[in-house]
């Protein structure tokens, strides 16, 4: 279970065509532009939960969605992903328009949304097979991503019997492994003990320094979205709206990061900022 | 890690009784056994019935003993007519049922993801769902005749709505974050639908096969009692006219014989395919 990621070459976290090239201009992967969603439920009013939302993201960059429950926040990350229509505003990838889901952006949910008939094997080869990866080779790469997780051995044992880190390994093992441009991810550890929650949040950090996608990661822990992010993105409560957009320039591969005064000192300027927000959100929003 | 967790619910209603309780829980016996003792009440019943019988409680007319029924039931076997009716009734159970499986399952799958669909037939399903579908035998006859044709379209339309239900019901259950998965994988809107959306509903569309395979039988039989020249329930009319009344039993019993080990042998294969669902 403790099996930390392996230190593996470059070519098994499938960087071909993006490279590693740290010294490339830095390129907009994500433009969004004045991004509002309304809810329309069948029966009640329409709640309206994201508001003039504009922000871009780098590529190679580690941005995270940080505030209160019920803020909008995964309402943009499934945009971003393609899951609703974009109603208002733009969002652009690689300068083109959002149309559905598609394997450039791969996806982390935080109930995991494994396929439960099908063995954690059969889960990383489904999207492989997607992508028309020949028999052999997808299986080989599979398993190599599996290994990468931490999950060798359980190759071939259905989700139902895994813990609930384990199943995120291999969500995250089956999203890595179709190579995607820019990674997702939906309060990926939210579900976790936090124990596991923070050895995952290590080797999430170990993964992306090593395959350098783009991520947009979706949270409302502070700690979790200063040690991981590069860039914080706080949200108001609901009608979610960017507040604040904040640097964080921490020294992630420090040991001593987490116990370290410039680390205490961001949190609480950050959960000074989504403090109020959360308070609001607690009394029933804005409007 | 709770690699093997226990079965599931599948099992059935006689798991709370206490005397299994007792039994299980001693360790005595092979499963085999154990299986023996959960059906001790129908042993009971037969010697019931055979005493009953015997003891002259219950004229012969009404209720032939146990022991002349096997041996009517034996000569119904040797003389080779019960396996050559069971084989005309299994057939069209299996042919209406396969038939009533593969629409229902199809149309209840569709019916839940398109819009289109679903407005087209839900009021056909809400219409048909609850007549009695035996009242249809004799139109059937009418229009497909004495012979199998008839019992096979009976038993698929009784059979094909609650496999249409519990396919609609489970394809809408499907889990949204699974379908969002597969989209994002690379699944285009079709495949999502053949490799996500019915796997997920596999244990409602099983559930309602099950239960259409009980109707299966009944209309079976309904159908060939009222008008049939051959199959176990046209057997069962025609010896009673014919006052054999052992022989009768004996071809009754058979049919409840034959509907128990279908219910079960499906349960097996449920099982076996449910098997991820720890």
């Amino acid at each position: 279970m403790a099996a930390a990621i392996k230190t593996r070459s470059i070519e098994a976290f499938g960087g071909g065509e993006r490279g590693q090239a740290g010294a490339a201009p830095e390129r907009t992967e994500i433009a969004i532009r004045g991004v509002g969603h309304t809810y329309r439920p069948a029966r009640g009013r329409p709640v309206k939960a994201l508001e003039t939302i504009s922000l871009e993201v780098k590529e190679r960059e580690f941005v995270a969605l940080l505030g209160p429950s019920g803020c909008g926040k995964s309402t943009l990350l499934y945009l971003i992903g393609g899951f609703l229509p974009v109603e208002e505003g733009k969002i652009l990838i690689d300068g083109q328009p959002v149309a559905g889901p598609g394997p450039d952006r791969g996806i982390v949910f935080q109930h995991f949304a494994l396929f439960p008939w099908k063995t954690v094997l059969k889960n990383v080869v489904y999207g492989l097979e997607k992508k028309g990866v020949a028999r052999e080779e997808r299986v080989r790469r599979a398993r190599e991503f599996i290994d990468l997780v931490g999950l060798s051995g359980f190759e071939d044992s259905y989700p139902s019997q895994l813990s609930g880190g384990m199943k995120q390994r291999a969500a995250i093992a089956r999203t890595l492994a179709i190579d995607p441009a820019i990674l997702l991810m939906d309060e990926p550890f939210g579900s976790l003990d936090a124990q596991t929650r923070s050895l995952m949040q290590s080797e999430l950090l170990r993964i992306w320094q090593r395959s350098r996608k783009t991520v947009v990661f979706v949270t409302h822990d502070v700690q979790e979205a200063v040690y991981l992010a590069e860039r914080i993105v706080v949200m108001s409560a609901r009608p979610g709206r960017v507040k604040e957009i904040l640097s964080v320039g921490l020294d992630r591969n420090d040991p001593g990061l987490l116990r370290s005064r410039p680390f205490a000192e961001m949190v609480d300027h950050v959960w000074s900022l989504v403090r109020s927000e959360a308070i609001r959100a607690e009394r029933g929003g804005g409007t | 890690m709770a690699l093997d967790k226990t079965e599931g619910e599948a099992g059935g209603g006689h798991k709370g009784a206490p005397f299994a309780l007792a039994f299980g829980g001693g360790g005595i016996g092979s499963p085999f056994l154990r299986g023996l003792w959960r059906y001790t009440p129908i042993f009971l019943l037969a010697l019931l019935w055979e005493g009953a019988t015997r003891l002259g409680l219950v004229s012969h007319l009404t209720l032939p003993p146990l022991d002349r029924v096997f041996a009517a039931w034996w000569g119904l076997f040797s003389s080779g007519d019960l396996i050559r009716n069971a084989a005309v009734s299994l057939s069209r159970t299996a042919a209406g049922l396969a038939l009533a499986v593969l629409c229902g399952t199809l149309l209840g799958v569709f019916m839940a993801s398109s819009k289109w669909v679903r407005t087209t037939f839900d009021p056909l399903v809400q219409a048909i769902y609850p007549m009695p579908k035996s009242a249809l035998i004799p139109i059937l006859v009418l229009w497909l005749g004495f012979g199998s044709a008839s019992k096979i379209v009976l038993i698929f339309l009784g059979c094909m709505l609650p496999v249409t239900l519990s396919a609609f019901n489970g394809a809408r259950g499907t889990e949204e974050v699974l379908v969002w998965s597969g989209r994002s994988l690379g699944a285009s809107k079709a495949r999502v639908l053949l490799e996500i959306v019915l796997p997920s509903a596999l244990p409602e569309i099983l559930s309602g096969i099950r239960i259409a395979l009980a109707f299966a039988f009944v209309l079976l039989v309904a159908s060939e009692l009222i008008a049939a020249r051959a199959g176990l329930g046209y057997m069962i009319g025609w010896l009673g006219d014919g006052g054999v009344y052992d022989a009768m039993f004996a071809v009754v019993l058979t049919v409840a014989l034959l509907g128990f080990a279908a219910d079960r042998a499906f349960l097996l294969l449920m099982r076996r395919f449910l098997r991820w669902r720890g």
